[in-house]
């Protein structure tokens, strides 16, 4: 399946990512609508320092830990794709305690968000690797794993 | 056809079936289920008193998750176990013969034998739905509770309830809250903010005795209550396997392939004691995501499989009024801290190994921490100190970002 990568070589730091997919999951027509003077909830993060950067989402990993700690049995993986039903989730934070790579956080109403490749949102692609103007995030094929 | 019976229909029987499916699409799998209901989420009926759910949502699987998995599903208790004929004898009559069986009977709350306790009307335990919704029916905005236990199940209550009654005061015979996750300061952390949210405290002192509505402290102190919960403790199911032969501890003793000392028979979860990696000894881990992984390592080595489930280390999130705690690992070696006003980190370092941590307020990314611990990751591999405020990939080589964030993983 299609997953998305980074290549931090290729990254700028420049957010973009954090931005795109904040408004490709507000559901809205207009950007600065969206965003403008708000606090943004993304479900990709940069973290780095002034040398290094990088974005971080979910790895859709072939045995994710998060299903299989998850309490409310609110994140499932379905075709590759680790899904999370919010109108499930408690906001208890124990995948943000399991997931290695530190790529969930909570929403803006408390309960878990996720990368969820943007297939069920207007976009029906990654919008931060659409918008990325370096290439540095990429949506490929690359290996075998579910 | 292979012959799957399951004990128990809770988060370790899930990962137990999902574990056999992974392995054998066709064997015929029993669960045998003494709570008359579908598996859901345990730890999540405080969270329906709070109205943060509800009963639908509470369903840990889909409605035809037993269908889709070809299981049978029974309401009902099993009696004994046969390990000699391979056979589980059902109370009322019946039985089960089985190739695989697994043990996931869970715990129940451990009561001490209070004086009087017979004679209080409204006494509640917290652990089943059919508890929270036997509790919920009593609840009334006058209502003094006593909650006995200021334990993750106690405290759990009485965030639960809190807008629901009139009062709450929790005891326990522990100096502090948590007392089994948190060192003397974090709970004193902790303590501060439920206080803050309405619920008092009595600590170092427990009721001793109840006399209808009043219950006696060691301390001699009285509290006057309308509803009693008590949540001093729980303890493991094991009375199957322990009649069956099997080695019994403070939980069922399995391997790290969750087999038991009987052969044929497995077990997972609260009633398990498996392989503990933060003390490398074996211990009863309570807490949901290891019934899930044991069930699943026990459902694939039942059905042929050959895996092991050598990384178990006790971990908890958990959330009162806002503020979240996450502990992980053991409190061992060298404490480092670091302090902000939103909350306390404190890590355990001990050999160049991170051992464990708690985290009071500031649990961002925490997974990445949890992952030092369980992948024991040389600290001198990492850039530790840079992570301690932040929780952040960049402590990692560029070589290993890249295999994480640049494969599939």
């Amino acid at each position: 399946m299609k997953r998305v990568y980074v290549n931090e070589e290729w990254c700028l730091g420049c957010h973009l990512c954090e931005y795109n997919c904040a408004f490709a999951n507000s559901g809205l027509k207009d950007m600065a609508f969206a965003l403008k003077d708000k606090k943004i909830f993304p479900r990709i993060h940069v973290e780095g320092d002034d040398k290094i950067t990088f974005a971080v989402s979910c790895r859709h990993c072939t045995d994710p830990l998060c299903v299989r700690s998850c309490i409310a049995g609110a994140i499932s993986k379905k075709d590759g794709v680790v899904k999370i039903d919010r109108t499930k989730c408690v906001g208890c934070l124990t995948c943000v305690l399991v997931c290695p790579y530190g790529a969930l956080a909570p929403g803006e109403n408390g309960t878990m968000q996720k990368c969820e490749l943007c297939l069920e949102n207007a976009c029906g692609a990654p919008a931060c690797v659409t918008g990325c103007p370096n290439k540095a995030i990429v949506y490929e094929e690359r290996g075998d794993g579910e | 056809m292979k012959r799957y019976v399951i004990v128990g229909n809770g988060t370790a029987a899930v990962g137990c079936i999902e574990g056999i499916r992974a392995c054998d699409r066709d064997g015929a799998i029993t669960v045998i289920s003494e709570e008359k209901r579908p598996v859901y989420g345990r730890p999540l009926i405080s969270y329906y008193l709070e109205g943060k759910t509800d009963l639908e949502k509470m369903n840990y699987r889909p409605a035809d998750f037993y269908e889709k998995n070809g299981c049978r599903l029974i309401y009902g208790r099993a009696a004994t176990v046969d390990p000699e004929k391979k056979t589980v004898a059902l109370d009322g009559g019946g039985s089960l013969p089985y190739d695989a069986l697994c043990v996931a009977t869970g715990s129940r709350p451990f009561v001490p034998p209070f004086e009087g306790l017979d004679a209080v009307e409204k006494k509640f335990s917290f652990m089943t739905l059919d508890d929270a919704l036997a509790l919920e029916k009593e609840l009334d905005k006058d209502a003094r509770v006593l909650i006995v236990g200021a334990g993750p199940i106690g405290l759990k209550c009485a965030e639960g309830i809190k807008e629901r009654v009139g009062r709450i005061t929790v005891c326990d015979l522990a100096d502090r809250v948590l007392s089994s996750i948190l060192d003397t300061d974090c709970a004193g952390f902790v303590q501060k903010h439920l206080e803050a949210n309405g619920i008092d405290f009595l600590l170092g002192d427990t009721a001793v005795k109840f006399d209808r509505n009043t219950a006696t402290m060691k301390s001699g102190k009285t509290v006057e209550f309308d509803l009693l919960v008590l949540a001093v403790g729980v303890r493991a199911n094991t009375d199957l396997v322990k009649a069956a032969g099997g080695t019994v501890n403070r939980g069922i003793v399995v391997d790290e392939k969750m087999q038991a000392s009987v052969p044929g028979i497995y077990s997972a979860g609260d009633c398990a004691e498996g392989y503990d990696a933060s003390i490398g000894a074996n211990r009863v881990i309570a807490i949901l995501p290891n019934a899930y992984l044991q069930g699943h390592a026990a459902g694939v080595n039942m059905a042929g499989g050959d895996v092991r489930y050598g990384n178990a280390i006790p971990m908890n999130s958990i959330g009162f009024f806002g503020l979240h705690i996450m502990t992980a690992g053991a409190y061992d070696g060298e404490m480092s801290e670091e302090k902000t006003e939103e909350g306390i980190k404190r890590f355990f370092t001990k050999d160049g190994l991170l051992r464990g941590y708690i985290l009071i307020g500031e649990t961002e990314r925490a997974g990445i921490y949890t992952s030092l611990i369980r992948e024991k990751t040389p600290l001198d591999t990492v850039d530790f100190d840079l992570t301690k405020k932040v929780a952040s990939n960049l402590i990692f080589s560029r070589e290993n970002r890249r295999k994480k964030f640049g494969g599939v993983v």
